[in-house]
């Protein structure tokens, strides 16, 4: 990006909330069944069916509103967004248009070290649509009405955002809080978890925003980033050539890594909003806010700042651990039987993260149960394997789901400490490398490094190496 | 006498006692639905496979000493709109000609749980939409009292029916006076609940906020009944009260000492038929000489009310209709070029231009930019008119005004100017924008010997006030005992 140039970036994030049924009926939300097992008459807009409004979706909007430091409206409404489309039954979206359930609220978190807030203009409730399947064979396409009327909830941001980066970071703050909350699955690649990215870009010091853009449906958060740089550079290149920016509703092909103009806003929709006459307005007391406000779990920042507190872990190693709820979590259960946090930590956020994001599973998917990577520390801690040989038990682990202590006899990985044992060694390879032991002698340190690595290869890494140390040089000095 | 001429609460009686089988009170009606059927052209679609295995089962029951029900083994008749689960529920449009519902409306669990007999669905306008039932895709309903005379509308099948001895009892559906005005022209009872007393699950939306099922039936008596069978809160309705219901039946009180009738003069005062007139006036009278007060109450903004309604109506049919596109059910247009050529033409088929007509007017006022000056001035007039009834109320029992301004005309004569027709209306609809329970009830005949309605309307939820001044009106008449000579 041009150094002369700014852009604005506002994102709207749905997230699928996981109540076990549907906004409107009894159906059930379960994802992947085959199509059209999971809807009713009412899910799929059967003439004369009414809606009934699950109490669990205003519950957890208005947790998010509150996790998010919104004001959570006494009185709101729900309002009909009329279009045409073979995904939507009814011919109309239920969702909120001037009085949604959470407003003014923000943000606050850190990207690259710096303090960054942003502002969140409204959280509302509304209804999910229907897939299309578009049959190769026949060259028909099909409609699934399983998402149909799945809840969701649209989380808006002010145009706060000025970075790709910025823009991730908020969205995993965002995940992160819905993962703490327990009200989205937040599976981007199932859709669960997705959003669309208004942008423009204006000469570094104007003051008006430019026209701006909507990129849709981006679900991960490569994309994310990826759409918003290509996004950024187009118009700017756009603007630089003499060109114009038109307000337009645009889609990212990630595969090809470039976006295209879906349609303009001229031939925008006119959804005729207006309240839906079957649904009573939403009218909350203060009792049921309050009781949602104590119910709320602790949330990343504040789990952050306690890993600071109680475990002398850096700001980064807290930040990294607390953003995933399940990361977190099972932190805890390691430290609670090992009482090593910083060990605990550096496994977690090094030889652990790569080896999930090898296998594409979350931590809690892996065979490595807490017990276990626990009892690995303490195998460390205890001196009976080395550090070295740790890893690779940690990665046997990870392979075969078995514990520490099963690896380390099957395979004798047990660390050597006793002296005469090693001696025994140190004596053999010094016997062996006589023109090494007149190089040291000569004063040429480095030949200190070619013995041990000798003696710990004819100990396959199992010698305790401060010991291999201590006596290597004992010996030689003599 | 014959079996079909009996009113329900006669007939329920003979049932139960066995001095008649139910297949022969089924006989009877369908002997009738012969015999008058081909000439008046109520039913769209009859069931009388169902009804007579209905028959038998409850038949069984009864014999086993079982309870049937209030509405034990009693044929009823139910508005096209109404779903009836593996019976075709085609709205009168060729959209839903072959449209079978895979689920009951409530009432018609109601009805069911109660012992009643559908024996057949009827004709209407099209999508409720129309005032003489001439919109039907199907077929055009004649006025028992006069063949070359449209029902009313839009439940004018379920009117016609009642009035020639078709069905004992029929559903409606009122959404600016749908029941009461062809109960009016047909002379029979049409009752319309206070909004939210009779679930709506089932019932096709054409306007949410304004429908209401009610029933038509031959004595105010059987009103009462029928109100207390479809009454009640439902978890599939979240505008359906959950309040305490009472027994209709109790209300059934001849007398009026001391009710106080509220009327506004001038709200009759121009576009009201000499005839109408009269019979309005005779009726206040008559009351008035039974002991009850008349007062004078201002109903300024219920001339809005027509204005009011054709926003409020027409947006909501707008965003209701919108589902029949021709993709899951209904008619779908044969050839086709992409999506949008799909959508304009199974529509442009299926639909009946004073559907069209309402869906345009629906969208417009509804699009943006117009959206504050119609839909939005529409909703504070209609609480503009919601609180003159409730001021109203603070000083009179029940209110009273003609049905319609004119007793049923011919066939096509309104049919060239919707407004002409909307007019017909202009009593009915105030009770609908404001939600308030009403009824129509035979109070006389013109000098073509065409029945007058005389409509009664209460506060919201105070359906006895309603039904007590009616079933006395009636005791006191004998409107409701004429029955038309069909020919």
């Amino acid at each position: 990006m041009r150094e002369d140039y700014e852009v604005i970036i506002g994102l709207e994030v749905h997230a699928e909330l996981s109540t076990n049924t549907k906004i409107y009926c009894g159906c059930t939300t379960k994802f992947g069944a085959d199509p059209n097992t999971h809807c009713c008459p009412i899910c799929t807009g059967m003439p004369g069916v009414l809606p009934v409004l699950n109490e669990k979706v205003v519950e957890y909007a208005v947790k998010m509103g509150l996790a998010t430091n919104c004001e959570i409206a006494r009185f709101s409404k729900q309002d009909r967004k009329n279009y045409f489309y073979p995904d939507l039954p009814k011919a109309f979206q239920t969702s909120q248009y001037d009085l949604p359930l959470c407003e003014h609220g923000h943000l606050d978190f850190k990207v690259n070290g710096q303090d960054k807030t942003v502002g969140i203009t409204r959280i509302h409730i509304e209804e999910d649509a229907g897939k299309l399947i578009h049959d190769a064979y026949t060259g028909d396409t099909l409609v699934d009405m399983n998402r149909c009327a799945v809840p969701l909830i649209e989380i808006v941001s002010e145009p706060d955002i000025r970075s790709a980066d910025e823009a991730v970071t908020y969205m995993q703050t965002l995940k992160s809080i819905l993962e703490y909350l327990e009200i989205c699955d937040c599976k981007m690649q199932e859709g669960s978890l997705r959003c669309d990215v208004n942008l423009s870009v204006r000469k570094k010091g104007d003051t008006k925003f430019g026209t701006r853009t909507e990129t849709k449906n981006l679900n991960s958060f490569r994309s994310i980033a990826r759409a918003i740089e290509f996004e950024t550079n187009r118009q700017i290149e756009e603007l630089e050539n003499g060109g114009t920016i038109y307000q337009e509703t645009r889609r990212f092909d990630d595969a090809r890594g470039i976006g295209y103009a879906m349609r303009s806003k001229e031939d925008a929709h006119d959804y005729r909003y207006f309240p839906e006459p079957d649904l009573a307005p939403i009218v909350l007391s203060e009792e049921y806010i309050a009781n949602l406000k104590a119910s709320l779990p602790e949330l990343p920042h504040v789990r952050k700042q306690r890993y600071i507190n109680d475990f002398s872990l850096s700001e980064y190693d807290a930040e990294q651990l607390t953003i995933s709820k399940e990361t977190a979590n099972y932190f805890e259960k390691v430290n609670s039987i090992c009482n090593n946090p910083k060990a605990v930590a550096n496994w977690i956020m090094t030889d652990f993260t790569k080896l999930l994001n090898e296998a594409e599973i979350t931590i809690s998917e892996s065979k490595i149960t807490a017990e276990n990577l626990a009892e690995l520390i303490l195998l460390i801690d205890k001196g009976t394997i080395s550090s070295a040989i740790a890893k690779k038990v940690f990665k046997k682990m990870f392979e075969t789901g078995k514990s520490a202590k099963q690896i380390v006899e099957e395979e004798g990985l047990v660390q050597v400490t006793d002296e005469n044992e090693i001696k025994q060694i140190v004596l053999k390879i010094i016997d062996l490398n006589p023109q090494s032991v007149q190089d040291y002698k000569a004063g040429k340190d480095k030949a200190i490094g070619f013995l041990v690595g000798q003696i710990m290869r004819e100990t396959k890494g199992k010698a305790n190496p401060q010991i291999v140390n201590k006596l290597l040089l004992e010996i030689l000095n003599k | 006498m014959n079996l079909y001429s009996l009113s329900l609460s006669d007939i329920a009686k003979k049932i139960k006692l066995k001095e008649v089988l139910i297949k022969e009170v089924l006989d009877s009606v369908y002997a009738r639905i012969d015999e008058v059927e081909p000439k008046v052209d109520a039913y769209i679609t009859l069931t009388k496979e169902y009804a007579y295995k209905r028959a038998q089962e409850l038949q069984e029951k009864l014999d086993n000493g079982e309870n049937i029900g209030v509405l034990g083994g009693v044929p009823i008749a139910i508005k096209d709109n109404i779903c009836t689960k593996d019976i075709k529920t085609t709205c009168a449009s060729r959209m839903l000609e072959n449209f079978i519902p895979p689920y009951d409306a409530t009432v018609i669990k109601k009805l069911e749980e109660n012992g009643a007999i559908i024996i057949g669905k009827t004709n209407m306008d099209e999508f409720a939409m129309g005032s003489s039932t001439e919109t039907s895709y199907f077929k055009k309903t004649k006025n028992p009292w006069d063949l070359e005379k449209v029902p009313g509308g839009s439940s004018g099948g379920s009117a016609a029916c009642v009035a020639s001895d078709m069905a004992f009892a029929a559903l409606g559906s009122d959404t600016g006076g749908s029941i009461r005005q062809p109960a009016s022209y047909c002379s029979v009872i049409g009752l319309k609940p206070t909004y939210g007393l009779v679930s709506r699950y089932g019932l096709v939306a054409f306007a949410s906020s304004l429908d209401q099922i009610g029933p038509f039936t031959k004595t105010v008596e059987d009103a009462a009944i029928m109100l207390n069978v479809i009454t009640g809160h439902d978890n599939m309705d979240t505008t359906s009260l959950d309040i305490d219901y009472e027994d209709y039946t109790k209300a059934l009180v001849n007398s009026v000492d001391k009710i106080r009738i509220g009327i506004d003069k001038n709200f009759t005062k121009d576009g009201v038929a000499e005839d109408v007139k009269n019979a309005y006036n005779n009726s206040l009278e008559l009351l008035q000489k039974l002991g009850a007060n008349i007062v004078e109450v201002d109903l300024s903004y219920a001339k809005y009310s027509l204005a009011t309604y054709y926003i409020i109506a027409t947006a909501e049919a707008s965003s209701n209709l919108g589902r029949y596109d021709g993709i899951r059910y209904g008619h779908r247009a044969k050839e086709f070029s992409d999506l949008i050529d799909l959508y304009k033409k199974s529509r442009t088929e299926g639909f009946g231009d004073e559907v069209k007509r309402r869906i345009m007017l629906g969208t417009y006022v509804l699009s943006s930019g117009y959206y504050d000056a119609y839909y939005k001035r529409a909703q504070q007039v209609r609480t503009l008119i919601i609180n003159e009834f409730k001021k109203a109320f603070d000083n009179c029992d029940v209110i009273l005004i003609p049905t319609a301004p004119n007793t049923a005309f011919k066939f096509g004569a309104k049919a060239e100017n919707p407004l002409e027709m909307y007019l017909e209306d202009i009593y009915t609809v105030p009770v609908n924008i404001a939600g308030l329970p009403g009824i129509s009830i035979p109070a006389g005949f013109d000098k073509d010997a065409m029945p007058i309605g005389l409509q009664i309307i209460a506060n919201a939820f105070d359906e006895q006030k309603m039904l007590q001044v009616a079933y006395t009106f009636e005791q006191n008449t004998d409107f409701h005992s004429k029955k038309p000579e069909i020919k």
